[in-house]
């Protein structure tokens, strides 16, 4: 590149080592955060990363930006905070399945309703890694874990489907091997304003290793997935010869060339569709009836709750004759006393 | 009693220093209003003030009934300091008020009745048992003026075109109109309020007006068998007053307490009886660009507070005891974060949902001590309802200044009871000044301490070279790094105990009012002022020696309370919970010996039982 950055990557590290167990996936998305935050030139001071508790949430300490590791669950309360007091912060949430999804569930949904301006990065493990092994709202059913260890007779939530169903207005999902598609996606979730939320897939190789690793290794990722790329035909596989139709108000997988099948007749991705039944669909498919979605699924501009607090603050002061607390304290019901 | 001319005529007035009058009827005849104007009134006259409102748990009972009955009881007068024990004057609109305030009455007081809804189902519906309520309840010895109200309203209205519903909705004025006969009040200042209020709807003015002047004329047309008062106002100081209840009081403290600071006000808070007023008046001051976020549940109302203080608002909080509950482990985060915060908790009985629209003082404890781990906070209580203004800005005023979360505790009685308050002038309120940094960019330590207060620099994002982590971890003493190792702990523990204890030196010391060689030291603490210093004023008076220490800093203790507590051979802790502060005070200074009194009734002590119990005590 030409002009000059101002900000690499080695910017946004920490002077602390980093901890995560080694072959974690929290490494390479916290390297890979770094690296969007560079290519964005974002400024250090102007970036606060505040997150839960879980090792995921660790993540804060080693970042040379401003950074609050708070308490399990309430990251979302309080990154809401930061941003509607200082609109003119960068404000990010990392978060863990457990601690947005279980603990903090009550504010990830009204996070995302309120669509408040954020980048909230979930990293799912799907499991509860900093407690060394216990199932999480995002564990399959029957999964077997040390507090599950006949299964687990509970359904998990999908974050997506959770995300819309708040009224989410940005979804995306990612992998943490997948570097350029991380940075990709966490530069996307900066540039939107409100509510982003980012699903990484992540290996946590100590207590669950592997579990996305029917989809995410390296032999049958392409077939296993498809990355969505707004305004592109829905094609996936290997051999780019996989597409996604609409037969009835259901989604099929059919491949390219059989059945008189060509690609203008594949669906075709708008992330910024109001409607969001689509990336509902988009959203919830499951290996093995489906690939799973990769990229930014839903991307759709809407009221921003921090812009509107501003902007109403401003209405009301251009039209009240209160301009400071004398004036407040002093108007109405009074009387004097000479 | 003398004669004396009101307004051209002649009638009984009596004098008298202070009195307390009491409207109830049922919640929707407009008791509450009726109150309230009276007060205003009174205060424009120059009297002191304090009210009481005692509102029925739901908000639709059956009309009618005990259950659906709403009470608005005013004190007016000179050197007044409690809502009164008990009522000169009560008003009762239908029979359900009778029954429900009768025990609230002076012996020998006036009652006014609405006669008209003394019938068989009225009577039935209170629970009265014969029709005759005056003999029931044997109020021969009382001054009772059985005023038809109803149908006198009707009839003052006749010639406007109004609906039944409407017509009735104005009773109240009637019967606030008749009050003021009584008290030789003048009625203007309640038709001014009328014309603003009923502007937009020119027949409902007109009928409230009409209705109130017919009020005031049927007292003057019934003088002869009714004595008036007068109340003469008290010496005020110069300036400009308004009334103010102890939620609006708190909300306005932190309104200045942003002004002086030069930080935005950001609330976050979540609805719970009796603390929604604050949040409710916050969110109306957008004009003073406050931020209000209502949360999805009160852990989230102070983890926005504590999110918009990290990056340099004031944070505060505003909740009653079961979301305090809630709030701990944020508040704990904020203790070892070392942010300011302030959390006003309006306590209401419990536990659990207790009584929600009931006053207590069962929080202190939870305050004090609800949290995991050595968590301490500063811990302050209002003790009238104006001086919630004073305190709600210094909470704020020590949050900022010594980076630290303060708990400041009102109660329903504070938070729902008005008085009448002074603008305050410029220099009455001092600056606040928030420990902005002076290390340099590039070598920050956010946990380095400043020798005076032993608080931290605050350094908020969008500073260029100060970037650094914090969160609930513990951390190097010095460096401010994460760190397990334990004598680290144990010395950033005392210190966060040390830096509280400073805190001592910035408030001031405890007075003791009342008798200097008094036999018995009363101790009290937050809302329970009035009453007691109503007590000790009385007993001081009849000649016994009794007096007086209030806390309204309790976390920590003023300097001088050891020192204070041991001139007095007898000392009584008075709460309304079963004795924390009494607890609190044998753990901090177990050398003196405390005796207790206890009442978890819901209400306000009564000057009464306290000076009973006071005697008691002395003559033991
Ligand atoms: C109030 C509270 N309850 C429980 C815990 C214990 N705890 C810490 S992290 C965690 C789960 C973390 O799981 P997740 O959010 O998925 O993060 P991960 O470690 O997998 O990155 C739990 C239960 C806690 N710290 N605080
Ligand atoms: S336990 Fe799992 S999630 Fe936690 S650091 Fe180790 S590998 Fe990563
Ligand atoms: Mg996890």
């Amino acid at each position: 590149m030409s002009e000059v950055q101002e900000y690499t990557f080695v910017d946004f590290k920490s002077a602390l080592n980093v901890r995560w167990c080694p072959g974690c996936g929290d490494h390479a998305i916290l390297n890979t955060v770094q690296k969007a935050m560079a290519e964005l030139q974002l400024k250090p001071e102007e970036v606060v990363v505040v997150s839960g508790i879980g090792c995921s949430s660790r993540f804060t300490y080693y970042m040379s930006t401003f950074g609050f590791h708070t308490i399990h669950g309430r990251g979302s309360a309080i990154a809401s905070g930061v941003k509607v007091a200082r609109p003119d912060l960068k404000v990010w949430h990392i978060t863990g399945d457990g601690d947005a999804l279980a603990i903090g569930g009550n504010h990830f949904i009204h996070t995302v309703r309120r669509n408040v301006d954020l980048n909230i990065i979930l990293f799912n493990n799907q499991i509860y890694g900093l407690t060394k092994g216990q199932y999480s709202p995002t564990s399959k059913h029957g999964f077997v874990s040390k507090s599950s260890p006949f299964g687990t007779v509970e359904q998990p939530f999908r974050p997506g489907e959770l995300t819309l169903g708040a009224r989410g207005h940005f979804f995306a999902r990612t992998i943490d091997r997948e570097l350029k598609l991380c940075v990709d996606v966490f530069k996307a979730a900066d540039r939107f304003e409100g509510t982003s939320v980012v699903e990484v897939l992540q290996n946590c190789v100590i207590f669950n290793d592997k579990t996305h690793q029917a989809i995410t290794d390296k032999e049958f990722k392409d077939d296993r997935t498809i990355l969505l790329e707004h305004g592109k035909p829905m094609i996936f596989g290997k051999n780019r010869d996989k597409g996604l139709m609409l037969e009835g108000l259901t989604l099929k997988v059919v491949q390219l060339g059989v059945n008189g099948v060509e690609e203008k007749d594949l669906l075709v991705h708008d992330a910024e569709c109001t409607d969001s039944t689509m990336h509902l669909k988009l959203a919830t498919m499951e290996y093995p009836e489906f690939p799973v979605a990769l990229g930014v699924i839903r991307s759709v501009k809407g009221a921003v709750y921090n812009r509107d607090v501003e902007a109403q603050i401003q209405e009301v002061q251009q039209n009240s004759p209160v301009k400071s607390f004398r004036d407040l304290a002093t108007r109405g019901n009074v009387w004097e006393v000479k | 009693m003398k004669d004396q001319n009101v307004m051209g005529k002649s009638s009984k007035v009596i004098e008298v220093d202070k009195i307390a009058v009491r409207f109830s009827g049922d919640s929707g005849d407009g008791m509450q209003l009726t109150g309230t104007l009276f007060s205003q009134t009174s205060a424009v006259y120059g009297n002191d003030i304090s009210t009481f409102p005692d509102f029925p748990a739901d908000i639709r009972a059956p009309q009618g009934t005990i259950g659906g009955v709403s009470g608005f009881q005013v004190h007016f007068g000179q050197g007044v300091s409690t809502p009164g024990d008990l009522t000169d004057v009560l008003v009762a609109m239908n029979p359900a008020a009778l029954k429900a305030n009768v025990r609230f009455m002076k012996p020998g007081g006036t009652i006014i009745l609405d006669v008209d809804s003394f019938d068989t189902k009225g009577l039935e519906k209170a629970g009265y048992k014969t029709d005759d309520p005056i003999a029931e309840d044997q109020l021969d010895g009382y001054n009772l003026i059985k005023a038809p109200i109803t149908t006198l309203t009707k009839e003052s209205v006749k010639e406007l075109d109004l609906d039944n519903k409407s017509v009735l909705r104005s009773k109240n004025m009637f019967a606030l109109g008749l009050v003021y006969w009584l008290f030789n009040r003048p009625i203007a200042h309640t038709q001014a309020y009328i014309k603003t209020k009923f502007g937009k709807n020119p027949a409902i003015m007109q009928a409230n007006l009409l209705v109130l002047q017919a009020g005031f004329d049927y007292g003057n047309n019934i003088q002869a068998m009714t004595p008036s008062y007068h109340v003469s106002p008290s010496e005020n100081r110069k300036g400009i007053y308004r009334n103010l209840n102890g939620n609006i009081a708190a909300a306005w403290g932190l309104l200045l307490a942003s002004e002086k600071s030069g930080l935005p006000l950001f609330l976050g808070s979540y609805p719970i009886t009796p603390a929604t007023e604050i949040l409710q008046e916050l969110a109306a001051r957008k004009d003073l660009g406050v931020k209000v976020f209502q949360a999805e549940d009160e852990i989230a109302g102070v983890c926005t507070a504590i999110g918009a203080s990290y990056s340099g608002a004031l944070g505060v909080t505003s909740t009653s005891g079961p979301g305090l509950a809630l709030k701990t482990e944020a508040i704990g985060l904020a203790v070892m974060a070392e942010l300011p915060l302030v959390v006003v908790n309006v306590q209401r009985g419990g536990p659990s949902t207790g009584l929600p629209t009931k006053t207590e003082q069962s929080d202190l404890l939870q305050a004090l001590f609800g949290r995991n781990g050595e968590s301490p906070v500063v811990v302050m209580a209002a003790s009238t309802p104006v001086n919630c203004f004073d305190y709600a800005f210094y909470a704020a005023k020590i949050a900022l200044e010594h980076m630290i979360p303060v708990i400041l505790l009102t109660d329903g009685f504070l938070a729902n009871g008005t008085q009448q308050w002074r603008v305050p002038d410029e220099g009455d309120f001092p600056a606040i000044e928030v420990p902005r940094t002076r290390q340099k960019p590039g070598e920050f330590q956010p946990y380095l301490r400043n020798e005076d207060k032993l608080n931290r620099d605050w350094v908020v994002p969008g500073m260029k070279g100060y970037e650094h982590r914090i969160g609930g971890l513990e951390k190097d003493a010095v460096s401010g790094n994460i760190s397990h190792d334990g004598p680290n702990h144990h010395l950033m523990v005392s210190l966060r105990q040390q830096k509280l204890e400073r805190v001592a030196h910035f408030v001031p010391a405890l007075e003791v009012v009342g008798d200097a060689s008094a036999d018995l030291l009363v101790v009290g603490w937050g809302g329970t002022f009035g009453h007691l210093f109503a007590a000790v004023e009385a007993l001081n008076k009849e000649g016994r020696k009794v007096a007086l220490a209030h806390f309204n800093y309790i976390n920590p203790l003023p300097l001088n309370t050891a020192e204070l507590l041991g001139r007095y051979k007898k000392i009584v802790v008075c709460e309304l919970n079963m004795g924390q502060f009494a607890g609190f005070l044998r753990m901090k200074h177990p050398q003196f010996s405390y005796e207790q009194f206890n009442k978890v009734e819901g209400q306000p002590f009564t000057v009464q039982e306290l000076k009973e119990q006071f005697v008691k005590l002395m003559e033991a």
